[in-house]
């Protein structure tokens, strides 16, 4: 388990819906670093991130996450999931939900309170979910995910409707589990979360059209921003 | 399989429940009520208030957890608390029974609350045990869930869900031999309803009323339990890890 890549993709083909969603994708993210994954929507960064899970029922090719064929029983406890809607029990409190995925991943209830804390939401611990904004839930449900100090994180665009300044902490935080050793793969369609990460995977139509950090996109593409070098990609494509 | 996870999700499944305080109170409550109903509406016709009486107080569970847990079920699939579940360490297991678990204490409480206003409030009398009548009513319950759990998987929407509980859980109280004994309905429908698991869950609290505690009986619960399992099996097989 020492190499450089936690997570690997070859070929794979999704199809939904009788069509073609993931064409054929081959992919390798790094471990130890954060990995933006940028695409318009419907550009299958949903569907891969499942594949990547193991939740995604697959056409055909290999996945290959930490050593061990996506959504093997031994990765439950060292995979986290965030799915882009909140998928917590909106008639429970913060505390109860966390508390109950703790108990499954049988983390100790100290973990429930330092990602109260990471989320910002140690105040709120008491207050029932249902009764919470959007940003709210989405951040207990990102906190359901840093339970059990997962070695994969993957992330489907956390930080959606999040106050500018909680969104900087987030990412700062995903830099620390990073730092860590932790992998994250975070999916994202705006351009300064896209600089904030280590690697970037560029999406478009379930076809990776560029990989490589922000500055060598840039490079790449000679812009300075990357917005237009997104541009240049996906017209070269 | 771990304990620890089965009674978290028993745990979890109660407090979501006790969170509500409307249904918490309906479930509880309302059979007692109904049987209240039955009582004076069969006014002066003790006997027969006697004969439908018992049973009844064993099926209202059976009904009541078919619909939370159809509902209940239904929500953590749409909510997508459900794919989360899957892609934890958790087993299929682990959730039903965890569901199970819940729903019986539920069930025990509200059977007890049932048969006591009956039994002693509105002088409802049966010649067996009262007490095995309320196990009688907690097993149905979980027979109840464990239907509900599975045909929740064919619902998509709440409305559906609820229009199951016309579609299967009313033709099998009406061929259980409750209103008709069965041999006196067509020939087809008493083939049929001896396929129904409420045929015989109304036969054993019959029985039980009836003080009849014989070979019968126990042949009753047998196949209670066995379509307690079965129904739990097909129920596990909905839950997927994968889904497209």
């Amino acid at each position: 388990m020492n190499s450089v890549h936690s997570i690997r993709i070859r070929d794979l083909n999704v199809r939904r819906g009788g069509r073609s969603v993931l064409p054929g994708v081959s992919l390798d993210v790094r471990r130890g670093v954060v990995t933006g994954l940028l695409g318009p929507s419907g550009s299958g960064k949903t569907t891969l991130m499942r594949a990547i899970v193991g939740v995604q029922i697959v056409e055909s090719g290999e996945v290959t996450v930490l050593g061990q064929p996506a959504g093997s029983p031994e990765l439950r406890r060292v995979v986290g999931y965030v799915t882009q809607a909140p998928s917590v029990y909106g008639d429970l409190t913060v505390r109860e939900n966390l508390r109950y995925f703790a108990r499954i991943l049988d983390a100790p209830d100290e973990r429930v309170d330092e990602a109260m804390r990471t989320v910002a939401l140690s105040e709120r611990a008491d207050q029932v979910v249902g009764t919470m904004s959007g940003g709210e839930r989405s951040r207990v449900s990102l906190a359901s995910a840093l339970l059990g100090e997962p070695e994969v994180l993957v992330l489907d665009e956390p930080t959606v409707g999040l106050d500018p300044v909680l969104r900087r902490d987030l990412w700062n935080t995903f830099h620390e589990l990073a730092a860590a050793g932790t992998t994250l793969l975070v999916s994202s369609h705006v351009m300064d979360e896209a600089d904030r990460s280590d690697d970037l995977v560029l999406l478009r139509e379930g076809r990776i059209v560029a990989t490589g950090s922000p500055d060598d996109l840039r490079d790449q593409t000679h812009s300075d921003d990357l917005e237009d070098a997104f541009l240049v990609l996906a017209e070269a494509s | 399989m771990s304990a620890r996870i089965t009674l978290a999700t028993a745990g979890r499944v109660l407090r979501q429940l006790r969170r509500d305080h409307r249904t918490l109170a309906l479930v509880l409550f309302v059979p007692a009520l109904l049987m209240t109903l039955f009582r004076y509406v069969f006014d002066g016709q003790e006997a027969t208030f006697d004969r439908v009486g018992p049973p009844l107080v064993g099926i209202f569970p059976f009904v009541t957890m078919f619909l939370v847990t159809s509902i209940a079920m239904l929500r953590e699939r749409t909510s997508g608390t459900l794919e989360r579940l899957m892609s934890l360490p958790i087993a299929k297991l682990d959730l039903l029974l965890g569901y199970g678990l819940a729903f019986a204490a539920v069930a025990a409480v509200q059977a007890t609350i049932t048969a006591g206003v009956s039994f002693w409030l509105l002088g409802l009398d049966a010649a067996g045990p009262v007490w095995l009548i309320v196990v009688f009513a907690v097993g149905n319950a979980v027979l109840g869930m464990a239907l509900g759990l599975f045909l929740s998987a064919f619902a998509r929407t709440e409305f559906q869900a609820v229009q199951f509980m016309p579609a299967f859980v009313v033709p099998q109280i009406l061929l259980a031999g409750l209103l008709v004994p069965r041999d006196q309905m067509a020939r087809v429908l008493e083939l049929l309803s001896d396929l129904l698991p409420m045929t015989y869950a109304y036969d054993a609290l019959a029985r039980a009323a009836a003080d009849d505690l014989g070979r019968r009986l126990a042949f009753d619960a047998v196949v209670i339990g066995g379509f307690i399992v079965l129904a739990l099996v097909l129920g596990a097989t909905t839950l997927r890890r994968r889904t497209a």
